[in-house]
């Protein structure tokens, strides 16, 4: 069961990992590093601090562009980058087929469509969700503080992970009830924004990134939860 | 019958506190690994994932 549940994180890993390396690299880097260029024209004296919270994270890179203190190591742009882009989407990937290959120990999808309704489930939970409190971003806007963000992000996802699963699983009209809350605490909640708004990209960039990140996942997603269907059914054939 | 649903039966057969274990055993390496490439705050971390951070729109900076 370990080995078929390596095997199809492995395999179905690597292929939405090259779906999403491709994808990327087409739409969503170019946008990226579009952004890149309002931050490094912006002089120096600007990154002065009326956003407070937002900007303490800035504080240190002022007029560096991108890198944070200089010492550490960063990829140079290039092949270096997209090479280091596409070993960390890899290592995402794996780790989101881990999870599925493991949830389908407890309720294997039958067919391999099926698989795409755990996709599409994986992005409204690791994408979509945390999106509608935080929405993408690209580099040089303004946000609140990091932990508080990847705290309500985590939380975000925890919640609607629950929600969907009591949803889809729960035996009684109580327990979708309960789901139900579950999806929508995160928002009432609220997540952390900064005080000020500000963005140094222009907002039609902004908007098409955003566009740009939920397709590139939702065509990601989809690709994982099919093909980790696959494999995972393979493997059974396989007595793997 | 088809041979699916008999060998289907095979995996159901494990007991389910070890197929709850291994269910959870997975999930947490992979947000293990998802939390070494995306919310790692070691800066070489980030600035290698810099990208896909930014596009799979986990929080950054």
């Amino acid at each position: 069961m370990i080995k078929r549940i390596a095997q199809t994180a492995g395999f179905a890993g690597l292929l939405a990992a090259i779906v999403l390396t491709l994808l990327q690299s087409l739409w969503v880097t170019p946008l990226i590093l579009h952004a890149e260029t309002f931050e490094t024209a912006e002089p120096a004296a600007e990154h002065s601090h009326e956003a407070s919270v937002a900007a303490h994270e800035h504080e240190h890179e002022e007029g560096s562009g991108h890198s944070h203190d200089g010492e550490a190591w960063a990829p140079e742009d290039g092949w270096q980058r997209t090479l280091a882009t596409g070993l960390s989407n890899l290592v995402v990937a794996v780790g989101f087929a881990l999870m599925l290959a493991g949830l389908f120990t407890l309720r294997a999808p039958n067919q391999t469509w099926q698989g795409l309704l755990w996709g599409l489930g994986g992005f409204a939970v690791f994408s979509l969700a945390p999106s509608a409190g935080l929405p993408p971003e690209l580099p040089g806007t303004a946000a609140a503080d990091l932990l508080l963000r990847q705290y309500w992000w985590i939380g975000t996802a925890v919640a609607t992970a629950s929600g969907l699963g009591l949803i889809a699983f729960g035996r009684n009209w109580a327990l979708r009830g309960v789901g139900l809350v579950l999806l929508a605490v995160p928002h009432l909640i609220g997540a952390p924004h900064p005080e000020v708004h500000e963005s140094l990209a222009p907002a039609a960039l902004e908007r098409e990134f955003i566009l740009a990140s939920l397709l590139t996942s939702a065509v990601f997603w989809s690709a994982l939860g099919l093909a980790a269907a696959w494999f995972f059914a393979r493997g059974e054939q396989q007595g793997a | 019958m088809s041979s699916r649903t008999l060998s289907s039966s095979v995996a159901v057969s494990l007991p389910l506190s070890k197929r709850l274990a291994i269910a959870a055993g997975s999930c947490l390496l992979g947000a293990l690994l998802i939390f070494v490439a995306g919310f790692s705050h070691i800066e070489a971390m980030h600035n290698a994932a810099h990208d896909t951070r930014h596009s799979a729109a986990f929080p950054c900076h």
